[in-house]
């Protein structure tokens, strides 16, 4: 096997614990792998950023809006947005460099499973890409990562097209309007899947969408905290 | 059965480009002319045309643009038609939301745009763009010395070959590469051919720029490398680093290519098999280093590829031989991040010491932590020392700098070991045993030095703490190549 990020070739030594049975698939080397920066410890317990306060001053002012307050129960990131972070991302999402999502699924399914092995009935949505951009892209990351776990997703949303978040400001993302529509009913809890956690909008139209339709709960679970 | 067999795994193993198609039109029109220009002789993604899709596809049913699969599919692998990637970990399966299949992409060339199994590449299958006819393009007035003219008519003969023809310009540092090649190319581009001048590295690429539109002021040139101002490809005379031409399919007459045996050349295989490429079918190809590697060389020797040697520099003085200096305590100072105290000794003793210093070092790190103690040093003035790397954001302004004798010594890894010209430098390196001072580079780095008529000598000196095999072939290569310029 190779490394997926330095495609240095990984030689695994030997031992009696993989002599008879043959280790876990490994695709990055423990160096890259080193590089990424797994979220544990001190965090918000809203947006899973890293924070010594219990809320965090960003999910303060959400909690400060009535219409904002609550649509999201919380958000759960496996990875900080480093630097290591950012470059993967760039060239899984933007190169479209697909296979590199490998590097991410151990600790993202292990993540989920800690977390959500006792919320009963609920739905995984990973969050869709515009028809246009996914032409562009070839495949949604959302999707991608939603298919790492063992429950069914469920595209119950459609996204217009609009810019690209990544080229708005702050300001931009807040005053957006929704660009999400329903396109099948659902009352289950909801898990929603997407690559990174910024500012929350994106998670939060969404998330208002669901609880109008009928949702009781609508969680996030995301690769990255931005 | 057999044969087709045998065929396959041939093709497999060494690339043919009997897949790019050839042209149905032989006269240009000037409606055809402006596509001709932008697209003839590369190979593209659909996201690198700039056209509407209506427009495009008009193009493909007149024949004008053809679509070539991307990905050639053996049964034990793939080949990537733009890169030549072969390596199975360099390809991936990606659940296409294109085509609604999950299929096969090349994770090697990714940074140029995804080329998949799904999405062909398209091709220029048009008339050819009009060239400016020129009766004398190159406008270069100075003098060749005997040796270099020699060499300069046997390149010119090899461009003009009709067939393919290959032809290795062995010629020290310092000899006047680029002088040589004028007289074959004013030829090239007198009869329109459209000439490329390829080298691995783009601060070659850089230097070379100035002194090709000075040399051809009518004659439409284009600089390309990674962030280059210049991206389009359209011009007659194309100076490129090697990994441009992974764009460019049968596209050029004549392909140059300069230090073939620096990295990544002779490393990465993708970098020759896009070289291959870019060249037309019956194109002359001409290879110009001071260091061949050894399978170059072996060709030489065995009369399978044809060379002439350029063994005296222009200003036909001597290669400066380097001293070996033995030091015991190297490794101790250079954990301290210090230079050894024979540097200091040799520093003082330099026989002319107006010249620049040019030191170079194994690695990044120790190039700027010894820059900081030499600072320190009394025997060097403060302000006009630095050091630069290959991932220094300064580094052009750097060189520059040095180059402008506003820096008195410049601290380096191996990346100015080529194509750069100082006029009078001493050359020193400190740790000569260590593993990336290979054979080439260590003779490349002495080459450095002695390089202008006005001072045609310079200090040459190999700091280490137990000869390496590389640092003694390098000696030996030089007084060997002094010694055939002697004879003649």
């Amino acid at each position: 096997m190779h490394c997926l990020w330095c495609h240095q070739e990984m030689i695994p030594a030997i031992e009696w614990g993989n002599f008879f049975l043959p280790d876990k698939p490994k695709f990055g080397c423990d160096w890259c792998l080193g590089q990424l920066e797994v979220l544990d410890g001190e965090l918000c317990k809203e947006c899973g950023r890293r924070e010594e306060a219990e809320v965090c001053s960003d999910c303060r002012r959400w909690n400060a809006s009535s219409e904002w307050k609550g649509v999201l129960s919380f958000n759960k990131s496996v990875f900080g947005y480093n630097d290591m972070m950012k470059e993967v991302i760039a060239k899984w999402k933007y190169r479209g460099d697909y296979a590199l999502c490998d590097l991410f699924r151990e600790d993202f399914v292990r993540t989920f499973n800690e977390l959500f092995k006792d919320v009963k009935g609920a739905k995984v949505v990973p969050i869709p890409l515009s028809k246009e951009r996914l032409y562009e892209r070839g495949f949604n990351q959302a999707e991608a990562l939603a298919g790492f776990l063992d429950m069914p997703s469920e595209n119950v949303l459609s996204r217009i097209h609009g810019e690209k978040q990544s080229k708005k400001t702050r300001r931009d993302r807040l005053m957006a309007s929704n660009p999400f529509t329903l396109t099948v009913g659902i009352t289950d809890p909801v898990i929603l899947i997407d690559d990174i956690y910024t500012t929350g909008i994106t998670l939060r139209h969404a998330a208002k969408l669901l609880k109008e339709a009928g949702c009781p709960e609508v969680y996030a679970f995301t690769l990255a905290r931005g | 059965m057999v044969h087709t067999v045998l065929n396959t795994i041939g093709s497999f193993l060494y690339p043919t480009f009997d897949w790019i198609p050839t042209s149905t039109y032989d006269r240009s029109s000037t409606e055809t002319e402006i596509h001709a220009k932008q697209f003839s002789g590369k190979l593209l993604l659909r996201e690198e045309i700039p056209l509407e899709e209506n427009l495009l596809n008009q193009l493909l049913s007149t024949d004008l643009m053809t679509t070539i699969p991307s990905i050639e599919k053996y049964i034990w692998g793939h080949r990537c038609r733009r890169c030549g990637n072969k390596a199975k970990h360099l390809f991936a399966t990606i659940p296409c939301s294109r085509c609604g299949t999950t299929h096969v992409y090349c994770r090697k060339c990714i940074e140029m745009g995804r080329v998949m199994s799904c999405s062909p590449l398209y091709y220029w299958t048009g008339p050819q763009p009009l060239r400016l006819e020129q009766s004398e393009p190159c406008s270069w007035q100075g003098e060749l010395t005997s040796h270099q003219q020699k060499a300069s008519n046997e390149i010119e003969k090899t461009m003009m070959t009709e067939a393919v023809a290959e032809l290795l310009v062995w010629a020290v540092c310092g000899a006047g590469k680029t002088e040589m090649l004028f007289q074959g190319i004013n030829e090239a581009i007198r009869r329109g051919k459209r000439v490329c001048l390829a080298t691995p590295r783009a601060d070659v690429v850089r230097e070379l720029y100035p002194r090709f539109t000075t040399a051809f002021p009518n004659t439409t040139i284009e600089a390309l490398y990674g962030g280059s101002e210049q991206k389009k490809g359209e011009g007659q005379l194309i100076l490129a680093t090697t990994h441009q031409l992974l764009r460019f399919a049968h596209a050029f007459d004549v392909v140059i290519i300069d230090e073939i045996d620096a990295f990544p050349y002779h490393a990465d295989p993708s970098l020759p098999f896009a070289s291959n490429r870019a060249a037309k079918p019956n194109a002359s190809l001409i290879y110009l280093t001071a260091t061949p590697r050894k399978k170059h060389r072996n060709q030489v020797q065995s009369k399978q590829l044809k060379a002439v040697f350029v063994p005296v520099r222009f200003h036909g003085h001597p290669l400066p031989v380097p001293k070996l200096h033995m030091c015991f305590s190297l490794k101790k100072s250079l954990t301290k991040f210090e230079a050894p105290q024979a540097f200091y000794q040799w520093y003082e003793r330099r026989m002319n010491p107006k010249r620049q210093l040019l030191i170079f070092v194994p690695v990044i790190a120790l190039a700027e932590k010894i820059t900081l103690s030499l600072r320190d040093n009394a025997l060097f003035s403060r302000e006009t020392i630095t050091s630069v790397h290959a991932s220094d954001e300064d580094r052009k302004e750097k060189v520059q700098a040095f180059r402008d004798r506003k820096l008195s010594v410049l601290v380096t890894t191996t990346i100015l070991e080529r194509g750069v010209t100082f006029p009078s430098v001493d050359v020193a390196v400190l740790d000569a045993c260590h593993d990336v001072f290979d054979e080439a580079a260590l003779v490349q780095i002495a080459g450095r030095a002695g390089r202008s008529p006005d001072d045609p000598t310079g200090e040459v000196i190999f700091f280490h703490d137990g000869k390496t095999d590389a640092m003694v072939a390098a000696v030996d290569a030089i007084k060997q190549m002094n010694k055939r310029g002697r004879n003649l």
